[in-house]
Parts: structure tokens; sequence; C-alpha cells
């Protein structure tokens, strides 16, 4: 058998095989009990060339619609955005993709001094004191920040808005399962957190109050008043946040947010049919010995030289074994890179332009849609989604999209029964002005 | 390399510079002030570095330049299958079909995606032994808390709630026990005997009525494969606890043994080690649990099947466990783990657990005479010597691996497992040649010889370094975790 992956020859094998004093590798597997030995080969496919094996994975992504060749107007937690090219040469290095977490910091300093800048990069977007250095998405990040509460609070309830991300709350709901936790949800009104209905579920055995800025329907919670709320019950006070519109919005930090979570996805990383993506974690200073995952701080050698290290070890599961709070090991280490080679491109000013450019479009949109008898659900202050009403089932719609090119919204309908026939719409910087207008000519007369 | 500084990229930050290229506005604007709510924009900038394309492509070749991986030289790294990482996965990963699809896109239109997935399933099923495959956990440790989340849910649906304790062997990685607490178990720890293996009249002593599972990594930690895995499954499901595979060392069984066979009814695995998804420093991963048919029920939805031709999303799964992650998991990764089973076949991965196993064993044999063995026969894909002969000259474990960065090298696993002292655990992988290992055999061979001659050296390491030993207790004490620009 020769392989370009196996280097190992005939010869090598041999006098390997002299060295330890046996015959055939056979008798390397010599205690694994007859009754459980495989026997034969595994029934799968063969292998192919490099090649081959090339064209029949291009033909197989070939029949997927992807996001290059349609424009697209699905967001809903994922989106398409700029992602400047040089973001795919930065990962690209095998210095950086090809290790695994920096363990050894004298030989990754390169990995750990762009973890150190990324949670520079998350701290000043979300206006928070602490970020760790990836969570596996923004649904684990929500839910550990749900966990992180009620063992901060000793309590065993968490409220979470109707409003936040449904895969997100189904996460929570999962992990909740785990620890014991309750998890009561908040209904919207108007699009938003309902702030009576919030008033009247906190008390003082909330462990963490939960919403979405901005939430699910695009909108704009009214995060003061949901953090009085919060506070009055000395309830943890927790945001989900997407980064690139506090480029635009007021970050969750000013607001008085204890935990601020979130995907990166934004931000240079592709959608990939939902992952990997790229989570935050982002807290308090008085949090910090509390957040789960692993921590780049900075330190300096034995010759004062400044350099990076992982560090506040003693809170993770290999340290601290059945007394971890979170198990999280293998996190998002090289999406967080493009993350933050994406953030570093656009900087200072990209990131305001960029978010301002989301909010620009998406209100043209709207504009559009209503000009042309569509009814805007929830009219409120948004980012760069709204929802607009329809006459006929949104995947019949979403289907003569695709025949002209365009990957329509999302079907509300499949996580809130009575938001039936409503179309979740997104609008990137990404879509043109022609984009639009073809885009609202295609769905016609689909308006109810 | 030169020792000097790599400066942070905000300290190259010039107010004025720019590293982007956004498309034009082509819509009428409109004064944010008139579309967000007062208190709502925001006033003060974030502090994100402004800085020219080439700064950004110098300032992160520099650090890449600082960085070790797999790609740089070779990465012996216990229990963390640091092999070749193929480009073809990283080409294919790319294609806008597989990069460039949105998850919530109709079913119809990307049938492309659906049926890679379905195929990795069936794939992966027969790998493993198991019935049925979710490809949504993102990593190992969350494969483990989710295969618990369903052993639990298993036991919860026949009454079964006294079942509270999750068994874990005291060489078990520290994930284990980690996830055990965060599924709502509480963790046992059953000893191993002087073989390294697991104590089979302890583990007796401590299953019962309240045992959800044991788990178990085979070959365990020290590299050794569990002789007695038939008697233990006897014993664990006897009990009618559930056994559970950590298969973070699957490299070392393939077309050997498989977990399905050997009795187990959960199986998680790290497609990011064995099935080459680069580690990409710390993530992303992927870890695929499989399952025996009684717990089919409990997967978390949706899972991906076929019906006339057609590949779906099943979401009708009543007694799943519900949602462990948005979406489907890391497809990304697991595009890439389908690739490289594609490009391997069944000859082809058969050979790699047989290249693996030899070549740890040869490196084994060589170490042998100069490291302690504290378990004298043969490992499968990694084994682990002691240093507690260089710990009696005064050089430790610590001091060994640190002087194997100046050979170019990434140590392997060090204290770890706990149960051998001054442990050092070695991982070469089936991708490494004869001459690799004969480079890195020498190596330790002559730190072995220095401890002994000239401890010095090796206590100071690392001397090539672009920095040396990092004061990690003062990193801890005062922890500064992110940049602030000097007032």
């Amino acid at each position: 058998m020769k392989h370009r992956y196996l280097p190992l020859t005939e010869s090598d094998k041999q006098s390997m095989l002299e060295t330890i004093g046996i015959e055939t590798v056979d008798e390397l597997f010599s205690d694994i009990p007859e009754d459980v030995r495989f026997k034969g080969d595994y029934n799968i496919k063969p292998a192919k060339s490099e090649p081959a094996l090339m064209k029949e994975l291009t033909r197989l992504a070939g029949k997927n619609a992807d996001l290059k060749s349609h424009s697209s107007f699905l967001g809903a937690g994922v989106y398409d955005h700029y992602m400047p090219v040089i973001v795919d040469h930065v990962i690209s290095r095998s210095e950086f993709y090809t290790a695994y977490t920096p363990y050894q910091p004298e030989i990754s300093q390169g990995e750990l001094q762009a973890i150190f800048e990324f949670q520079t990069m998350i701290c000043e977007l979300t206006g928070m004191e602490v970020a760790n250095s990836s969570m596996y998405d923004g649904g684990t990040a929500l839910a550990e920040a749900a966990m992180l509460s009620a063992g901060q609070t000793k309590r065993k309830k968490v409220l979470i808005s109707a409003a936040v991300h449904p895969e997100s709350k189904a996460v929570l709901k999962t992990y909740a399962k785990g620890q014991y936790i309750e998890v009561v949800e908040v209904p919207y009104k108007d699009g938003v957190t309902d702030i009576e209905a919030l008033t009247e579920l906190s008390g003082d055995d909330v462990a963490a109050v939960i919403v979405q800025y901005p939430n699910f329907f695009g909108q704009i919670e009214p995060l003061a008043e949901i953090e009085k709320l919060a506070h009055e019950h000395k309830s943890l006070f927790v945001v989900s946040s997407n980064p690139l519109a506090l480029g635009a919005l007021t970050p969750p930090g000013k607001f008085g947010a204890d935990i601020v979570v979130g995907d990166a996805q934004p931000f240079g990383i592709p959608t990939a049919f939902g992952g990997p993506h790229c989570g935050y974690f982002a807290v308090t200073k008085k949090l910090m010995r509390k957040t789960p995952g692993r921590l780049v701080g900075q330190s300096t050698d034995d010759e004062g030289r400044r350099g990076f290290v992982l560090t506040l070890q003693a809170r993770e599961q290999h340290i601290r074994r059945d007394k971890a709070t979170s198990n999280i090991c293998s996190n998002q280490a090289l999406n967080a890179l493009a993350a933050s080679v994406a953030m570093t491109a656009l900087g200072k000013k990209g990131v305001k332009e960029m978010a301002a450019a989301n909010i620009q479009k998406a209100y043209y949109a709207k504009q559009v849609f209503k000009q042309n008898g569509f009814e805007v659900v929830f009219d409120g202050p948004m980012f760069n989604e709204f929802i607009v009403k329809l006459n006929k089932p949104v995947k019949v719609v979403n289907q003569n999209l695709l025949e002209k090119g365009i990957i329509g919204g999302y079907d509300l309908g499949r996580d809130y029964p009575e938001l039936e026939q409503h179309m979740l719409i997104a609008v990137t910087e990404l879509r043109t002005k022609e984009e639009i207008d073809t885009f609202v000519q295609e769905m016609g007369d689909s308006h109810a | 390399m030169h020792k000097e500084d790599q400066p942070l990229i905000f300290e190259i930050s010039s107010p004025g510079r720019i590293g982007y290229s956004l498309p034009e506005i082509d819509v009428p604007e409109v004064d944010l002030a008139d579309l967000l709510p007062e208190g709502y924009i925001r006033e003060e900038e974030p502090e994100l570095p402004e800085v020219s394309e080439l700064d950004i492509m110098r300032h992160y070749t520099a650090l890449s330049r600082r960085n070790h991986g797999v790609d740089s030289g070779f990465y012996p790294l216990g229990s963390c299958t640091m092999k070749y990482n193929p480009k073809i996965n990283e080409n294919v990963a790319r294609y806008n079909g597989f990069a460039h699809i949105h998850p919530l896109q109709d079913e119809t239109s990307v049938q492309g995606a659906l049926e890679l997935m379905y195929d990795l399933q069936q794939h992966l099923m027969e790998i493993t032994g198991m019935d049925e495959v979710t490809l949504q956990p993102a990593a190992g440790a969350h494969g483990e808390w989710t295969g618990l989340m369903m052993i639990r849910a298993f036991h919860e649906a026949n009454g079964d709630t006294q079942r509270t304790k999750v068994i874990v062997p005291d060489s078990a990685h520290g994930t284990n026990p980690a996830s055990a607490t965060v599924a709502g178990f509480d963790t046992i720890t059953v000893k191993s005997n002087e073989q390294g293996l697991v104590d089979l009249e302890d583990l007796k002593s401590v299953v019962g009525p309240d045992t959800a599972a044991l788990m178990l990594t085979n070959p365990n930690t020290l590299g050794l494969f569990e002789e007695n895995i038939v008697e233990m499954a006897e014993i664990v499901h006897g009990a009618g606890g559930k056994l559970y595979y950590d298969g973070a060392n699957l490299n070392a069984v393939l077309a050997q043994a498989r977990p399905g066979d050997m009795g187990f009814d959960v199986v998680h695995l790290n497609l990011h080690k064995t099935f080459t998804g680069p580690h990409g420093g710390g993530g992303p991963g992927s870890g695929p649990v499989g399952v025996k048919e009684d717990l089919i029920p409990f997967l978390p939805k949706p899972i991906v099947t076929k019906r006339d031709d057609q590949f779906v999303f099943d979401y009708d799964r009543p007694q799943s466990i519900g949602r462990v992650k948005p979406y489907y998991g890391n497809f990304g990764i697991n595009v890439r783990a389908y690739t490289y089973i594609r490009s391997m076949g069944p000859d082809g991965l058969r050979a790699v657990t047989e290249n693996a196993v030899l070549n740890a064993n040869y490196m084994m044999r060589r170490l042998a005479e100069y490291y302690g063995l504290p378990f004298d026969k043969h490992c499968k894909h990694e084994f682990v010597l002691s240093g507690k002969r260089q710990k009696k000259l005064g050089v430790r474990t610590l001091d060994i691996a640190k002087r194997l960065l100046d050979f170019g090298y990434h140590p392997p696993t060090i204290y770890f497992p706990l149960n051998v002292e001054e442990c050092i655990m070695v991982e070469p992988t089936e991708t490494e040649s004869k001459e690799t290992l004969d480079h890195f055999i020498d190596a330790m061979i002559q730190i072995a010889k220095e401890a002994e001659e000239n401890p010095e050296i090796v206590q100071e390491a690392p001397h090539t370094t672009v920095i040396g030993r990092i004061d990690e207790a003062t990193a801890a004490r005062k922890p500064i975790l992110r940049y602030q620009k000097e007032a």
C-alpha cells in the first residue's frame, strides 16, 4: 500500500520491526482480544486519486446554490458580508492552521499574540473589560453565559427574550437541562422584548436576563430599560450581539451588560453551511475568573521581554476536571484569527462605515417594499433585517426567487407559528440598489 | 531567529490609514439619527487598528513566523494526533458550493451539502461500528457532553432517574469528568492497575444501580489497549450502565477494532485528530457522535436522512435531547474529514493505523534505554515515558520539553496522564518518516546525556526561541488580557 501521506517504505518497516524485535506489524495488535478484532476491510468507498476526487467534489459542490453566484437576502444569524481577500491569505499560513493550542508559549508567540489582539478587539467593540479567546459559536456562547450566571448568582432560573435567535434558545435549553436550570421565555411585543411581561417575570430568583441586540427580528432592543430590570433584582444582564452592528450601535457594555456574547461570523468568516463560525464571550472584570474557555495574558520572559501565554488556567477543564463549570477545550482559534484580520482590515473607520452601510441599504429595501404594497411588520429601529408579510407560504416564494438567482429571506413560521407567511429579510452592505430593486420586483404580488 | 518584540497591531496603527475596500453606498442615504433611537448611536469609536493592507500582511506574516505548526516541524504531542493536514482538504472546503452556502437555505438548494453529510455519516458509522451518527457537536468535548446528555435522556426515558454517576478512569482526559459535570452527573474515578489498565476489581466495586455510564478511551491515554474491554463491557452493561468511547485515540485502531464491536454504546470522534481537520491553533474541530440502536431516538436534531432520492433534515424526533449547536455542526471541518476519508479508502485507513502504531513502538523501544518506561509492552499509537531518572539529576520533564524547542521540535504532551510521574507522552502519527523519528530520537538521547553531563543547558532551555520562559505566575496574578492605549 503506497500513499502520498504515508512515508514509511517497506525497508523502513523491516528495520523498525527488527529494532522492536518482532516479525510483523500484526504482532503489535496481539493485545486486542480476538472477539473484538475487526476482520476484513471497512465497507466504505475506495480511495480516489487527488484529481479524481477534486472533480467529484467540485461537482457535488456545484449542486448547491451558493451565495457567490446568487444574490442573497437570507440572514437570520448568518450573513453574506464583505470578506477582505487578505483574510484567507493570512489564515492559509500553515504555521497558524497546522498548529494546536499554544501550550508551548516560546514557539507559539504568533498565535498567542493574535489571540491577545482578538480579545482586545472584542473588548473594544462590545465595550467590555475582558474577552476570551473564542467559543464554538454564538449559540453555545449564550448557553455558557447562562451557566456562568447560574453559578455566579446561585440561582436556577434564566429569562430569555422570545426575540433571541431560536436556534440559540434551543441550544440554551439543552444545556440548561444538564445543569437543572429553568429557562423562561419572555414574550415579545411589537418586535422587541415585552417590558411589561419582563417586569412581571423578573425577580430575586432570576440568574440572568438574556436579550439579543439587534434581536432576531432585526430590531434594536431597549437595553437601558432591560438593564434596570435585570439589575434591580441582582440578575446578570446578558446581551447577545452581532459585533458588526456595534460599529454603529452603542455597545452593550455602555448599558451595563455583565456578559456580552455573539458570533464574529460577520467578520471575514464564510457562512459555510452554518459552521465553523466563531463565538465570542466578553465579561466585566468582576466575572473574569468565571469566564469559560481560554484566555491569553501578557507577561514577560526571564529577560524581561514582553510575551504572551495562556493564563488563569485554573478555571479550565484540564485542571479542574469534575469541578469545572465548562468543558470547552478546542475552540475556534483559526476563525478568531480570521475575524481579527477582518477587524484589522476594517479598522476603526471601516467597521463604522460597514455597519452604517447595512443600516442604509436595509432601510432603503424596507422603503421599496413599502412602496410596492408590502406590509412591514415591527417597523421599529433596526440594523440590517426587517420582516414583510406575504400572502403565500415563504417556501413557495423562495422557490420562485431561486429560479431567478435570488436566495430569499427566512421563513419565520418555522419558529413562530403566529408569524407564518412572514419573511425575515437581511440586506447587507454587499447588496446593490439594483439587486434590491430586482428582489422586490421578483417578489411581485406576494404581499398580503 | 531574532529575539525581538513584535509590536501589537495597535502599536503600528496610524490615524487616517485604511486597509479595506467596501462597496459604495448606492442607495439614498438617510441621517442615522433619523433611523436609530437617541442614545443608541455609538459615540465613541472602537479602538481598532488603522493600517494598510501591506501592514496587515507583514504583521501576520511576522506572527506566523513566531509559531510552530505541523508544517514547520515534528509535533509529537500525545493524544492530539498532530498528523499532516492534507492540502486538498483546504481546497475542497473553499469551493463556493461548500464555503459559501447558507445554513437556512431551502433543502432543495443544498442537496450537494446534504449528500456529503449523509455520506460522511455512513462512512463514520462503518468506521466506528455504530448504528447512527450526528455531525452536530463542534469538538471532542462538545461530543462527550452530547453523548452523556443522550445517555441521561435514555435512562430517564426508562425511569432510571437514580443513574447519576459517570465512572471515569484515573488516566482519563480532563474533559471527561468536566463533560460529565456539565451534563449533570457526578464523577467517580476508577483506578488503573500496575499494568496501566483499568482495575477490574475496582470497576466491579464502583458500578451499581446508580451507574449511568463508564467513559473510556481505548487505547487509553497511556497508549495501551484495554485488553479486558469485553469483561468491562459486561460489568457495566450488567449493572445497567452504558459504555462511552472517547474517540481521541481512534488513530490507534482503524480497521483493527471498532468501538461498536467492543461493546461501546456511544462514541465521539475528533475529526480534527484522526481525520485531519487541521487543529487551527486550537480549533475549530468537529466532534461527531455515533450511537447504537437504542440511543438513536435521543440524538440531537436535525439528522440528515434520505427520502426517495432527496436528502432532507429530519426534525421529527420527539425524544431528541434537542439542539447542541445552531445549524448542523462544523460543516467546513466535516468537508475536510470527508475529503480525507475518500483520499484514503479502506486500505489507506488500515495502513494509517499500522504505520502510526509501528512508528510509536519503534520510538518507544529506542528511547527506553534513556528514559523510564513505566509499561514495558507494545503500545498503540502513543506511549508514555517517565523523566524520573532525569529528575534525580535535577532536570525536570518541563526542562526536557523546553530543551526540545532548541532542536526545532514541538515537545510531547507532558505531566499527563496524571498517574505517571514526570510523564512524557509521545504520539508520532503515521505521516512522519523514519528519518524524522530518528532525528527526534537523537535529540532526546542528547538531552538525556546533557542531563547527566551538563544539566544547566537543559534547565535553562530554550536558548534559541524568540522568547524565553514566560513568567506565568505574574500573568495569572496580575492579568493583562487586552491592550490598553497609553493615556
